[in-house]
């Protein structure tokens, strides 16, 4: 029995949840919405059974920052939410990005703007990650296309929240997330754990939250704990006091840019389908990517050289990759359920910007690898 | 065989939804195969036609959406009506005569089965039809066995109603086995 214990059959969200189980979550605060809801509504139950936390909060905005609090007194936090969600909690995020404070927020991927379409698909997010908080910063996307990868690019989010000490979202969307399908929970020790970096420093040695180590990290010390330090969202000193002085302003926003920038091949996930000989490329991601591998699937059956570039990581924005495997490619079609967001990137990314299209639907229904062909025909100058 | 794709629709509240995810959890758990099981989410659960898109397979299933199914299962007139028409030439319409009456024109092979007036007679709760109208899918198309049904239902379903949905499975079950159709893909 031990053997089929590990096999389930779950939605999207709940494999969300056993990743973030297995990266070890000690604390959850949201607000239930739809298509996330079933995120909130596991953890409820499988949070305080394993010693967490979970709390139901008023509103998005309370949500985000409580884990923002939270993970500052050592624990390892998420939330979920979507669409209108999101962008409540974008205040905070920024504040987390300011004040280096890992943290996960899973969004749920629902068709937008405002209140929009809430229980269908959409990947209109994209950008809002990017920017959705003000102010430059750097931040980390990743996503993914069937439960296995959600679970594993779940664990993923924690360890680089925890190694880069920052904000990472988690792309889902309506469609994989309430999609069934099997899930394998890996043993305990399969996939790597990176746990908090705490300071080393006794509890009457002064501590400077804010001074890296030679390797540039910045240990922490849980708050409320051994040592006193200031954390704020103004521009700080190493002390975590806030500094207008134009050289400390100018270091602290380079480093938070270039934590993440100069770590982008750490950082970057992707997966290649039949690419090798591909003379068509297909960029996607999320579960459009599904619909994209279907489609090359058949149309190999049928002798044509189609391959996939499956991104599973979309910030930073993995331009270096796509440039190298699109290199040889006729044509590059992006394929996703907004209004060209990846594309932008892509374009700007490749040497021949004029060679890449865009396979989209924006409508709530997840894209068909029928919707994909009949551009892909257009474009290899094969009609309708 | 590749894949099965199943579509499964009904009025929300008929149990459609738990009767595909039941079936496809017995093809992952308890028969080494791959499925998924997406759903009509929104009002459509709640009083419209509700459906229930099922692929069952040994291999790796991409695009989780059934264009076209082997079998559609389709337990009221209105659901009958919306989705008869997209079933594979030479697939499996399975309805039931209490609710739905069948038009002559749909390429595929047409099976009407008394699923609720077993239900009521023999077990007289309509609560356990959707584990009936299951039964008697498996008993028609031997898409899985059986006992893999059981041990999903022995796992989800509470102590006390256990035996009125193996008996509600099996009455299902042998009415299905009586018009095996295997042919549908």
């Amino acid at each position: 029995m031990t053997e089929t214990k590990k096999i389930r059959f779950v939605q999207g969200n709940e494999a969300c949840v056993e990743g973030a189980m297995y990266a070890g979550l000690d604390f959850f605060a949201g607000y239930p919405i739809t298509p996330s809801t079933e995120i909130a509504e596991h953890l409820s139950e499988r949070l305080p059974r394993n010693g967490g936390k979970f709390i139901q909060m008023e509103d998005e905005i309370a949500s985000m920052c409580a884990i923002v609090g939270a993970s500052l007194t050592g624990n390892k936090v998420m939330t979920a939410t979507s669409g209108p969600g999101f962008s409540l909690k974008q205040e905070a995020i920024g504040y987390a990005c300011m004040a280096e404070i890992p943290c996960v927020i899973a969004n749920v991927q629902r068709g937008g703007p405002s209140t929009g379409n809430p229980t269908h698909v959409s990947q209109g997010d994209i950008n809002q990650a990017r920017w959705g908080t003000h102010g430059d910063h750097s931040i980390i996307a990743l996503t993914a296309s069937n439960h296995q990868d959600i679970f594993e690019i779940t664990v993923d989010a924690f360890n680089l929240a925890e190694t880069y000490r920052t904000p990472v979202i988690l792309l889902l969307d309506e469609a994989v997330g309430h999609m069934r399908e099997k899930l394998v929970i890996p043993e305990k020790g399969e996939l790597p754990i990176v746990d908090r970096l705490r300071t080393s420093l006794g509890k009457d040695v002064d501590y400077h939250p804010y001074l890296p180590r030679e390797d540039g990290r910045l240990p922490m010390s849980d708050f409320g704990g051994e040592h006193r330090y200031n954390v704020t969202g103004l521009y700080h000193d190493m002390w975590g006091f806030p500094s207008n002085n134009p050289t400390v302003v100018n270091q602290l926003l380079r480093h938070i840019v270039d934590k993440i920038e100069n770590n982008i091949h750490s950082i970057t996930r992707y997966k290649e389908h039949y690419l090798e000989d591909a003379q068509y490329i297909l960029i996607s991601y999320g579960s459009s990517a599904r619909s994209a591998i279907q489609l090359a699937e058949d149309r190999r059956k049928k002798g044509e050289k189609i391959g996939v570039l499956e991104l599973q990581s979309i910030w930073p924005f993995p331009s270096e990759v796509i440039r190298e495997k699109c290199a040889r490619a006729r044509a590059v079609l992006v394929v996703e359920m907004n209004m060209g967001q990846v594309m932008a990137q892509v374009k700007a990314a490749v040497e021949k910007p004029k060679r890449v299209f865009l396979a989209n639907r924006f409508d709530g229904k997840l894209i068909t690898p029928h919707d994909i062909k009949s551009l892909l025909r257009m474009v290899q100058g094969r009609g309708v | 065989m590749d894949a099965i794709r199943l579509v499964f629709s009904g009025s929300g509240g008929q149990g459609v939804i738990t009767a595909a995810i039941i079936l496809a959890e017995a093809a992952v758990i308890y028969s080494g195969k791959n499925a998924t099981q997406t759903q009509s989410y929104g009002a459509a659960a709640r009083g419209g036609v509700t459906r229930t898109d099922i692929i069952i397979s040994e291999g790796v299933i991409n695009y989780p959406g059934v264009i076209q199914p082997n079998v559609l299962m389709t337990l009221t007139q209105e659901a009958y009506n919306a989705t008869s028409s997209i079933v594979r030439p030479g697939g499996l319409v399975l309805t039931d005569p209490r609710f739905v009456e069948t038009a002559k024109k749909v390429d595929a092979k047409q099976l009407e089965l008394p699923m609720y007036e077993q239900v009521m007679t023999k077990i007289g709760k309509p609560i356990v039809y959707n584990i009936c109208c299951l039964g008697a899918l498996i008993g028609v198309t031997q898409i899985l066995e059986p006992e893999a049904v059981l041990d999903v239902l022995d796992e989800r379903i509470p102590k006390d109603f256990i035996n009125m949905n193996h008996r509600a499975f099996d009455l299902g079950l042998v009415l299905g086995s009586q018009y095996q159709y295997r042919r549908f893909t």
